[in-house]
């Protein structure tokens, strides 16, 4: 049985996160300073991309929202996109809602998923007991604003620095991805394949002029729900077992 | 035709605020289809790898250090250096790479050539 955890007495359990924030709020400020370089090529204020990360807190949603804008893409574009870029906040809203205790009111549900990122999500997982609001005011109280503050300075300055610089700080993003990708390929080989998978078909769709006549947005959209719908079909994941095997790893 | 940015910041708010809030706030149970819980399992990684390759090699200066970075990114990943660390490795690698691919003036006369 789940002991309760879920109390509003949260000084401690504040503390506790925001000891967790401190490391993600550096990652943040280095990732989401690259993104504002991203959202002054499509030709947003500091003002307007540090709002968009303050309300989206989202890297690879955001990053294709900022190409998006620097198309003039239609809105429906956008919209399909962020669904299917953010999908995964879906899935992680799904497997939290198991974690929350059954009494958590409803504007502590919606606080607590507002937040979902692939850092908080992890973090918040990885606590024993029930969700707890307190928690999570912690995690984002300095990554949050450090993800906003970095936007924007990236969108400030970004065009300040020289082209050196610029081209430094484009593949943070990247490295960021990596790092969520490439570690759980290396325990799981069917995701080590799709991985290897989509580098090689993004490449070709990307590369060959055959396919010029999608945008790059549509390009993103259409590659992820082929394949994902295509490793779902040959290798159905089970959750039971995933959760046996980490069991016998503990 | 220009859209104003603000459309598309509290478009992308609104819809993210939904995709995230309603599993929490609705959903009590777990998804019983197979295959959906199966295709949001692999949305994730495939959707960064999608968007990662190749743009990170035409994002630089030249594609040799996109390569680079590429290549140091995945070996920092496998190696579990966590997100801050393979982020600034990646970063380093274009900066060290194109300082050889093109030579600052005050480096070239330096090194006399």
């Amino acid at each position: 049985m789940k002991y309760r955890t879920y109390t509003l007495n949260g000084k401690e359990t504040f503390l506790e996160g925001m000891r967790s924030s401190v490391p993600i709020a550096m990652g943040y400020f280095a990732v989401s300073f690259a993104l504002g370089i991203n959202a002054k090529l499509a030709g947003l204020t500091p003002f307007q991309s540090g709002l968009a990360s303050l309300l989206s807190n989202a890297s690879a949603g955001e990053y294709a929202e900022f190409n998006l804008i620097a198309a003039s893409a239609p809105i429906i574009e956008l919209i399909i996109m962020t669904l299917v870029v953010n999908a995964r906040y879906f899935l992680m809203g799904c497997a939290m809602s198991q974690h929350a205790a059954p009494d958590t009111s409803f504007l502590h549900r919606l606080f607590m998923g507002f937040f979902i990122t692939d850092e908080f999500f992890a973090c918040s997982v990885a606590r024993p007991g029930y969700l707890n609001p307190y928690y999570t005011l912690g995690l984002i109280s300095l990554a949050t604003p450090a993800w906003a503050l970095g936007t924007a300075l990236g969108c400030a300055i970004g065009n300040i620095m020289p082209l050196r610089l610029v081209s430094t700080f484009s593949v943070a993003l990247y490295g960021m991805f990596f790092a969520i990708i490439i570690p759980p390929a290396r325990k799981d080989r069917i995701i080590a394949g799709v991985v290897v998978l989509c580098f090689a078909a993004s490449w070709c769709v990307n590369k060959l002029s055959l396919f010029d006549f999608m945008s790059g947005g549509t390009k993103t959209i259409v590659l992820t729900v082929l394949i994902s719908a295509v490793a779902a079909l040959l290798f159905p994941h089970s959750e039971e077992e995933a959760k046996q095997e980490e069991s016998h790893e503990n | 035709m220009r859209i104003n940015p603000y459309v598309y910041i509290f478009t992308m708010a609104f819809v993210l605020m939904c995709v995230r809030a309603l599993p929490m706030t609705l959903i009590r149970k777990q998804i019983k289809s197979r295959f959906i819980r199966s295709f949001l399992y692999y949305v994730p990684y495939v959707t960064l790898a999608v968007m990662t390759v190749p743009a990170i090699v035409d994002a630089t200066q030249s594609p040799i250090s996109g390569v680079l970075a590429l290549v140091v990114g995945i070996v920092a990943a496998f190696f579990n250096a966590g997100l801050f660390k393979v982020a600034i490795g990646c970063c380093l690698t274009v900066l060290v790479s194109e300082l050889v691919l093109f030579p600052p003036e005050f480096l070239s006369r330096l090194l006399g050539l």
